[in-house]
Parts: structure tokens; sequence; C-alpha cells
């Protein structure tokens, strides 16, 4: 872990790029036995990718799935599923948003409005998740049903409290929670020749990078995290106590996840409404599975699903079913999977042949032509 | 050659001269810059225990997976009943009568012993599974060899030696006539020792030859019609019990003398360290696996506990570690109650811990050296400051433990699975008795390791107990206990039955009482 010769290095990319090649063939074959042209395809994404507009775009879905992917992350660490990051996110931005929104939020100073909104939404996240953590410590319940089921509560419970919560948006059928006034947003970064902006919470999501970074490789908790996911009876036995480590590693996952919706919700939505983005979550598993769940890598991975998703929407005018991304992200995310194994085998094979090596305890060939 | 020719393909060469049941000959297997065999030659005639013995990393494994067609050798030819082979899979060697007993146990445990041998090589008739000739194959082979396996039995309700028989009995229910036994003998007590040595006798005498892989010299004298030396990837010597010591043996594989577990002279003190009173330790089931259990180690002390595995070693020494709560008792350290401690509250008073299975419980496999160094030590210096890790102490602490300890690695960057068993062993009871622990609680410390390891993990042990640490160990390796330990106290079905002099006693009073052969001795205090 975390050693980086050039050869880890290469092993490292190794993988996902094959990946993506592997991916790439397959969405060109799909294409050409739909009657599309691939190339035609590249053309129409690399020409909206060109877009500032696109760009700017494909920053701002990174940044969601990347806090996305590093709350699943956290989890995924200390072989946690916490499937649940999507129900967590979105029952902490409606709640948030409310409370961001509430008339007595007015009187606050900025800074102040902004940093409670945000500390309501970990909070939140942390509590939903903590169901599942306490649930899974008292009595055994495995984390991934539970999650599931806390998924399917959360978008009900949301849909009550929306109803309790809403006012109708102007000149629509749609309702939201009532929009927060501009004290308590978070201004975007302006890009030339884009009308959008990108989120001003994008320096958080670089921010929970680098935290998250540092907790698991250069503190006592992360090392105590990493252990219980590599082996929990070397854990157990070396003085963890890994039900202990469950509750916090998936309050931690719920916190983080309670800020998946804060970018958007402060930076553009300003209100938690009926189209308020769902599955968030179950992205972030996607990108947590491509970025091994690494910081630098989970960014990495952030962004190509964020510009593989922007320049979809480019591909119905260039008459290419923009489902096509879909598949080819799907085919990523199954592929890596399976080169990531072979990897990781072909690393321990390496590296115990190289200590073979280096002790003598096997000859070298000239040695025993000689 | 295609491996559907019948076996003795080869007659007229068997006329003239006694058949050999195997013979591998300038067998050379080469992994990409490496060479893990190297023109090994080996004999093994037919109808005898053919005896394999060599260190940790000699190539014996490789050997074997080569004769097993889980490999394939680059030169070098493979010669069973006289008729050259090549297998491309394990299937191949089944089907030219070789079968292997693996080290580890390949056993369903929620399936009957019936189920398990079948499994892959189910009877039919039609399409339904004929269990009821299957029943009656199983119970012709188990007493034609003597092997006392009844087929209907849960493998979970199976101890060590009868697990090991249904392992036997699986390679001769698909046709076996040549057996690899994989150190087989790593598992067992003397006493199921001696069965497993006059099961392979009467294998033997019907005729089937045994290939038998061990570290143990006396066991291979004891067994073997010829014996076979590896070191460093190839054969370096045949040689007949007869012809030799144990010490001559030894000598062969590794070039230095046998080590012998002994401790110069007592440095046992009155100065109580752990004291244990009425320990008692139930299952979730509600078994009692731990019946009040009592007795103090002084510092300077060994306390050996023989008996044979699973009469409540484990639960003992996950109580004592506070992995596993006890349902009543008192551990004190020092004088202070530490029963209710948490694992990691008793490492920081001073417990070390050497489990008795170093992957799940020793190492983190697949992280690095250093990293396994914090391991354990979490909470306090060199590994970490404050909550921070320590990255430079720790691994500076390490390459002291790899140098002191003598641990074989090209760097403290590598992970630990890339170590072999006995370096890792090395690394485990270096890092544990780092930061001057007042208890260890040693489980099986040297099982596995080659002779030389074993030597530096004794000399450790007597040169902390000399320090004044007080030891509780725990070991299959009977030798071990008698020349380690200052008292020595029997374990039997979760209580401690017997206490002996390790001075005075016997292997066979030891074996005994491990058993339940031989009434309770010395009430133990």
């Amino acid at each position: 872990m975390g050693r980086l010769t050039p050869r880890a290095v290469l092993l490292g990319i190794a993988a996902p790029l094959g990946a993506l090649v592997f991916a790439a063939l397959v969405c060109a074959v799909i294409l050409v036995v739909t009657g599309h042209s691939p190339a035609d395809t590249v053309q129409a994404m690399i020409t909206s990718g060109k877009r500032p507009r696109t760009f700017v775009n494909s920053i701002n879905s990174a940044t969601n799935y990347y806090l996305s992917a590093v709350a699943v992350a956290i989890g995924f660490r200390m072989n946690l599923f916490n499937i649940g990051v999507d129900g967590q996110y979105r029952l902490a931005a409606l709640l948030a948003a409310g409370f961001a929104g509430a008339t007595f939020m007015d009187s606050l100073p900025g800074p102040l409005r902004i940093v409670l909104t945000i500390a309501v939404a970990m909070l939140v996240g942390a509590a939903w998740a903590g169901v599942a953590a306490i649930l899974k410590v008292a009595r055994g319940v495995s984390e991934v049903i539970s999650t599931i089921m806390l998924n399917a509560i959360a978008t009900y419970l949301g849909q009550y409290l929306l109803l309790k919560l809403a006012v109708p948006v102007a000149g629509s059928n749609n309702i939201g929670t009532r929009p927060i006034t501009a004290g308590g947003q978070v201004p975007g970064f302006a890009y030339p020749g884009s009308t959008s902006k990108v989120y001003g919470l994008v320096v958080l999501a670089v921010l929970v990078g680098l935290v998250y970074w540092f907790v698991l490789s250069r503190t006592r908790f992360g090392f105590d995290i990493r252990a219980t996911g590599m082996s929990e009876s070397a854990a157990v036995a070396s003085g963890v106590s890994v039900r202990r480590m469950v509750l916090y590693a998936m309050l931690f996952s719920g916190a983080i996840a309670g800020l998946v919706g804060m970018p958007q919700l402060l930076g553009s939505a300003h209100s938690y409404s009926l189209d308020f983005p769902a599955g968030l979550g179950f992205i972030g598993i996607a990108v947590a599975l491509l970025g091994r769940n690494h910081a630098a890598g989970m960014a990495l991975a952030a962004l190509l699903w964020g510009v593989l998703d922007n320049s979809a929407n480019s591909l119905d005018v260039a008459g290419v079913p923009k489902e096509i991304v879909a598949i080819m992200q799907g085919v990523i995310v199954l592929s890596v999977v399976i080169a990531y194994e072979l990897v990781r085998r072909y690393r321990v094979r390496v590296e115990q042949r190289e200590v073979g090596r280096a002790l003598g305890t096997t000859r070298v060939p000239a040695e025993v032509a000689a | 050659m295609s491996t559907d020719d019948p076996p003795r393909a080869n007659a007229a060469n068997a006329a003239a001269e006694p058949q050999n049941a195997v013979e591998l000959t300038g067998i050379t297997k080469r992994f990409p810059g490496v060479i893990a065999n190297a023109d090994v030659n080996i004999a093994v005639r037919s109808g005898t225990v053919h005896a394999l013995v060599g260190e940790n990393g000699a190539g014996k494994s490789t050997l074997m997976k080569i004769l097993y067609g889980m490999q394939r050798p680059d030169e070098g030819t493979i010669k069973v009943d006289g008729a050259a082979v090549e297998f491309h899979s394990p299937a191949d060697a089944i089907r030219a009568g070789i079968g292997m007993v693996h080290q580890h146990f390949m056993l369903a445990d929620n399936l009957t012993v019936l189920e398990n041998v079948v499994l892959g090589s189910e009877p039919r008739t039609g399409a339904r599974l004929d269990f009821k000739m299957a029943r009656r194959k199983i119970q012709e082979i188990s007493s034609s060899y003597g092997l006392g396996v009844e087929p209907d039995r849960l493998v979970d309700h199976l101890g060590v030696g009868e697990r090991q028989r249904v392992e036997i009995l699986k390679v001769l229910y698909r046709g076996a006539r040549i057996l690899i036994l994989d150190e087989p003998t790593a598992v067992l007590v003397p006493q199921e020792v001696d069965e497993l040595f006059g099961n392979l006798r009467e294998l033997k005498a019907e005729g089937l030859t045994i290939l038998f892989i061990s570290h143990k010299l006396d066991e291979v004298l004891s067994v073997a019609d010829d014996i076979t030396v590896m070191r460093r990837g190839t054969t370096v010597a045949s040689v007949r019990p007869g012809e030799v010591t144990a010490r001559k043996l030894a000598e062969l594989m590794v070039g230095s003398a046998l080590p012998v577990p002994e401790l110069r002279e007592s440095t046992v003190t009155d100065e109580p360290v752990l004291e244990v009173s009425g320990l008692t330790v139930t299952s979730p089931d509600g078994r009692t696996v731990l019946d009040d259990l009592s007795f103090t180690i002084h510092a300077g002390e060994v306390l050996g506990v023989a008996g044979v595995e699973g009469n409540g070693q484990a639960e003992l020494v996950e109580a004592l570690m506070g992995i596993r709560p006890p349902a009543a008792g008192t551990v004190r350290l020092r004088g202070e109650n530490i029963t209710r401690l948490s694992t990691r509250r008793r490492r920081e008073a001073g417990m070390a811990y050497i489990p008795e299975d170093r992957h799940r419980q020793g190492v983190l496999l697949e992280a690095s050296l250093w990293e396994n160094r914090i391991l354990g030590h979490q909470t306090r210096p060199p590994s970490v400051r404050g909550p921070l890790l320590d990255r430079r102490g720790a691994k500076a602490d390490t390459q002291r433990i790899v140098d002191e300890y003598d641990v074989r690695t090209p760097s403290i960057e590598v992970a630990a699975t890339a170590l072999s068993g006995g370096n890792q062993q090395k690394f485990i009871v270096g890092r544990e008795m780092s930061g001057r622990p007042v208890v260890l609680i040693a489980s099986h410390p040297t099982r596995g390791v080659d002779v030389g390891a074993q030597a530096a993990i004794w000399d450790q042990i007597r040169r902390a107990r000399a320090e004044h640490l007080a030891v509780l160990m725990i070991s299959a390796d009977l030798d071990e206990l008698v020349g380690m330990s200052d008292s020595l106290v029997v374990i039997l079905r979760g209580r401690l039955v017997s206490s002996f002099d390790p001075k005075t006693v016997t292997l066979q009073d030891l074996g005994s009482a491990m058993t339940g052969a031989a009434p309770p001795t010395t009430e133990v205090a």
C-alpha cells in the first residue's frame, strides 16, 4: 500500500485503463450491431466535451459523485457495504434545505448559515446510517439489507416530509422547500463561455478527499479501519473493537453521504424539490469501485463519470441513443472489478518471486546451467 | 504420452528390476527469473513409505504440485509404474492412481463423511445418486485399511485425526495407489501420529505407495523406508533410515545441527504475574468449554499447556486475551483484576500474543511489514504519536525486528504474504516481544516453521524468560513443551487434569494424560 515505485504506478493504471479500453470496444460493437457509427459517436462526444458548458457541468456532476464515492469508500475499506448513501443524502438534503430555507435563518450571518446547513445535513446522514449501524452492531443485521430497506423508507419519508415543508415552486407544478435566500447560498465560480457556474462547494469535495486520505493513511483510527477491512480476526486479536469500528465507520460514511446534495442545494437549486437528483448514492458505488477507494483514484473516476454523463446529452442530437453511455459505464465497472483482481494476484506473485530471489532460496538459471 | 495408457505399459522394463512406483528424473521448474526445482531426482519404490524432507522453501511443495499435475515441469520426466506420463491437471494424476492428502483439510464441515468422500465423483444409477453403493465401498475401504471411518457422521463432529483419515479415504475412494501426504503430522498429537503411522503401515502392506513430506525427523526415521533430502530446490541426498541419525538428517537439510528445546537454568521467581482463578467459558450454544481453570504463572516462568487439540486451548487463549468473554472467574495481571478489560487494554498492560493461526490472527497478509509492526501496538510508541501513526518510528522499529530476529526479507515494504511462514512467524515473535511485555501467550509458537527459525524463536523466548517474562505456552510439539516449560499442565475437555514436572515426565505419561487414559495425577493448584 502506498508505495510509488514506477511499477506500482503502472500496475495501478493498467487495470482501469484496460477496463476503459475494453468497455469502449464493447460499446463500439454494440453501436455497429445496432446500425450506428462508433466514429460519429466519438465525434459527437468530443464536440460536446469541448463546450465550456459541458465542462462546467462535468465538474459539478463529478463533485456530487466524488462525495458520494467517498461516503461509500469509508464503508468499503472495512468491508461494510453502505448501499444506503442514496437514502442518506436525499433525506439529509431535504431536511437541510428545510432548515436553511426557514425564515429565522434569514437574520443570521451568511457563513454561519452555510456551516449550520452543512452540519444539519451531516447529522441527518449520520443518523440515518446510524440506524443500520445499530442494527448491525446490536442485532447482527446485514448492513446491505438494512441500508437498502432504509433507502425505500427514506423515499417515502421524504415524500411525506416534503408535503409538510413544501411550498409550490413558482410557475410550475413542482413543489419544493422554501428557497434559501441569498445569504445562505454558496456562490459559484464563473467559467468563461458558460452561463452555469462551477459549484463553490467543489472546494468542500477536495477538502473531504484530503481528510479522507489523511485519516485513513496517517491516523491510528484509519489504521484500525484498514486492519479491520483486511482481516477482522487479526484486527480483533490486535485489540480493535470491531463493533465500535462498525459504528464509527457507518456514522462517518453517513455524515459524508449527507454532504452529497449540498453543492447542488447551496450552489444552484437553493431548494429541495421533486426534481432534486436521486440515484447519486448508487453512482458513488461505481465510482468508488473504479477508483479503488483511493482518494485520488476516485477523483479521476468521478471526473470520468461526469464527462461521460454530460456528453451523453449531445448524443441524441447526433442520432445515437445516449443510453450507450450507461452501457459503457456498466461495462467499465464490471470489467474493472475483474481487472483489479487480476492485477492484485499478479502483484502478489511478483512480490513473492522477488522475495525469493532476494533471499536466494531459489536458484537463478545461470547457476544451474553452470 | 497419453495418460489414458494403462500404467504398466512399460512391462519389459518392469521385469528387469523391482518396479518403482514413481520415478522423477531431472525435474526442473522455472518461474520467470527463478528456479523452484532444479534437476530433482527421486525414485520411490513400490509398496514403501518414502519420506521427502527439507526446510520450508526447499522446493518440496512445487515438486509435489508437479507430481500431482498442478504444475507442469519445464524439464525432466515423470514415470508412474515404469511408464512415462504427462499430467495436465490433477484429474490426470488421479487417473494415473496418484492421490494427495493436503496439509489443510479440504472437507465441508456441514456434510457427512459419505457426502464429503463422494463429492466430485458422485456415484450414479441413472440420474439418481447411489449412496448405498458408495456407503458400502467406504466401509469396505475403511475396514480393509483399518481406518475406522463411519460414513454417516457429520465432519463437523470429527476430531483432527479422524478428519485426516477421511481425507485419506477420499483419495483411496478415487482409486489412488500412490498417496502424497503433505506434512500429515503437523496437526496431530503423539497418539494420533502413532495411529496414522499404523494406518500407513497397513496401506503399505496392501501394496500402496506413500510419499510422505515432513520436517519432523524422528517421525520420518520411524516410519519411512527411504528418505530423500531436498535443499534449495534440488535433491541433495537419498538415505535409508538405518544409515542416519536425526542429527545427520538435519545437517543434510540445513548444513547445521538440529536445535534442542531446552532451558538452561531456572529463572522462576516467586512474583506472580498472571493469576487465573475459576476461569469458566461457555460456547454460544451453552456448552462449557473451559471449566473452572486456576493457575498462576510467575515472572520468569514458562507454563506449558499440553493437550489434544480442541480441548479448550483456543478458548483459554482467547479468554486470556480478552477476545472471548468468560462466564465466570477472574484473571489478574500483576495483582490487578483484568477480567473485564478489552483486548487493547490488556495489550497496553503488557500482554503479548502469538496466535495459533498466524494468517488469521497474526498478520495482515496484504499489508507491508512495517504496517504489520503497528498491529497490536496501535496505541503505543514507536508506532504511533498521539492519534497519528508514526510511520518513521514504525519503520525503524520494523527494521530492528528484521535484524534482531533474522527475518529474511529484502525490505520492510513487502507485503507479509510474500514472506515464508517461518519468517512471518519470526516477525510476529519479534513484534510481540517489542515494548517489554510482562506476559506472553504463545500458541504453537513454532508450528510450521523450519528448524532454523524454530531455534531462533526458542532462543528469544528463553532470553525473554531470563528477563522475567511470564509465558503461557501451548504446543502440539511435546518435545518443545517438555523442553521449554518450567511447569507443565494437561488440559482435557476444558479442565486442567494433571500437572507434571517437565524434568521427570515421559512423553508416554503426558500422552496418556492428554487422552484421558491415565487417571488425573497431582491436583493443579
